[in-house]
């Protein structure tokens, strides 16, 4: 007999393949103990006594699916998080661009796009606004909607200009965006540089000529062969010698394309792809 | 005497010298992965693992996402980030919105190690300042777990404990040196049964 905790295994095995033949969101290379914890907290606000209730739910109501994917994408964010790699952006990734006429930069998985303005900021700073675009994409529409708007509540930039000085800030943060009492709005000469779209990097295809990738805090969520198909992804949507831009936590060791890029700056989980590719 | 996998321990304010009390003394030769969340400011250095590795003679560092949970190790949960314990007995780490407060958060992990280890579990809540983790041990307990809570009056600060001992019935509830040597005899009986 299966105990109540192989049971619900099951059933979240069961909920996340009618997620997939319904929807074709596959989260069933994500890491498993973040799933669950998602999937039983959206239960506890949800009608539902077992996970397998939710199932139907999934099948026939589309609202119930697009609360569940802003509960299982996790979209928290912020501005200027790890200044030091952003610094690191700034000082030793820039000078490198400068020689492009035309600037690519994709931010796969830039949630509600706190960190896409951050590098427009930093572009801007460094004289490279002007001729660059930045692509930032997500597949949780409610946040790119969100970050299209570029809108934030004030309260949320707490902090924000130690971080925006920690990471070579030459000015202030409040330069870049019109406040009122409660919400703040990027300058439109910002808004200019950035086209949010919605990307899903378990399906969709690659982006060409891209100079600079920021995928960070994304991948600690899938398993070693969403990982790969990701990261194959990140290899072929850069151009020989551009920059690939990690999370904190995350790196190329073990993973399928470690021989394709180099170390450009370990710490920061800067790699750089290696000419010839 | 019933065996155990692993030992969760969590702990705020105060959790250093806690922490430095009960790792310190444990020996080389224990036989159980150690895993800790330990809150501490967003912008705190690595200081603590590398403290605790230096006084420990068992090997302490910071867990990454993906490794694989071995025995004997201290895995200390990276600042900013939940830790999660996945099936295969790997970590698994969160950029999440913080619980009680914190991130890591000792509820987070507790509830996710005890998914996975269930009655091989022990949870250990030491002192700190606010209530993360009595839901957490609460479900080591329900999960047929080991709890073990420091004695409040022997706590840098007694909120942790008592919030822990105020939910669930806790199996033993002791000093620090207390704690260290219940763990260090487990690993005497776990030497002589693997014999
Ligand atoms: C924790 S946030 C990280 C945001 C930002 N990069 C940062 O580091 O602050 C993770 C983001 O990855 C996105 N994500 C997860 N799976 C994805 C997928 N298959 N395709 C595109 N985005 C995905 C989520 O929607 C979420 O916005």
């Amino acid at each position: 007999m299966k105990n109540k905790k192989n049971i619900e295994n099951d059933e979240i095995d069961c909920l996340l393949e009618a997620i997939w033949r319904r929807y074709g969101y596959d989260f069933r290379h994500y890491s498993r103990a973040s799933i669950k914890r998602r999937i039983r907290h959206h239960m506890g606000l949800s009608d539902c006594q077992h996970i397998s209730e939710m199932i139907p739910k999934i099948f026939h109501d589309e609202s119930f699916f697009e609360s569940l994917l802003n509960d299982l994408s996790i979209s928290v964010t912020q501005m200027f998080r790890d200044p030091v790699v952003f610094n690191s952006i700034r000082q030793q990734i820039f000078p490198k661009l400068k020689t492009y006429a035309r600037i690519n930069i994709w931010h796969a998985g830039c949630s509600t796009g706190e960190e896409a303005y951050t590098l427009a900021i930093l572009l801007e700073e460094e004289g490279l606004l002007n001729r660059a675009q930045i692509y930032a994409t997500d597949f949780n529409n409610a946040s790119i909607d969100k970050a299209s708007r570029g809108i934030y509540p004030l309260k949320s930039l707490q902090n924000c200009n130690e971080l925006y000085l920690s990471s070579g800030g030459k000015h202030k943060i409040s330069d870049y965006y019109h406040a009122n009492y409660e919400a703040i709005k990027f300058k439109q000469s910002l808004v200019d540089h950035i086209t949010f779209a919605h990307h899903n990097l378990t399906c969709d295809q690659v982006f060409a000529q891209m100079h600079l990738i920021l995928c960070r805090n994304v991948l600690i969520y899938f398993d070693k062969t969403l990982q790969n198909h990701v990261l194959d992804l990140c290899r072929d949507s850069l151009v020989s010698q551009g920059f690939l831009v990690l999370g904190d936590k995350e790196n190329l060791d073990f993973t399928s394309v470690r021989e394709d890029f180099d170390n450009f700056s370990q710490p920061h989980r800067i790699y750089r792809k290696r000419a010839g590719w | 005497m019933k065996q155990y996998d692993t030992v969760v321990i969590g702990t705020s304010a105060g959790g250093l010298g806690a922490l430095t009390a009960i790792l310190s003394v444990l020996p080389e030769n224990f036989k159980l992965p150690i895993l800790v969340v330990q809150h501490q400011p967003a912008d705190a250095d690595d200081f603590l693992h590398r403290h605790l590795n230096d006084l420990c003679q068992l090997n302490v560092k910071e867990a990454s996402p993906g490794e694989l949970i071995v025995a004997g190790r201290v895995y200390i949960a990276p600042r900013g980030y939940h830790l999660l314990v996945e099936e295969s007995h790997r970590f698994s780490l969160s950029v999440d919105l913080p619980v009680n407060y914190a991130i890591p958060s000792i509820d987070v992990l507790f509830e996710s190690a005890a998914d996975v280890y269930k009655a091989k579990l022990i949870g250990v809540i030491l002192t700190g300042a606010n209530n993360d983790g009595a839901l957490g041990l609460k479900e080591v307990k329900a999960q047929g777990g080991l709890t073990i809570v420091q004695a409040p009056d022997t706590a840098e600060v007694s909120c942790m404990p008592q919030a822990a001992i105020g939910m669930t019935k806790i199996d033993h509830i002791l000093s620090l040196n207390e704690i260290a040597s219940f763990l260090t005899k487990l690993n005497d009986v776990k030497d002589t049964d693997n014999d």
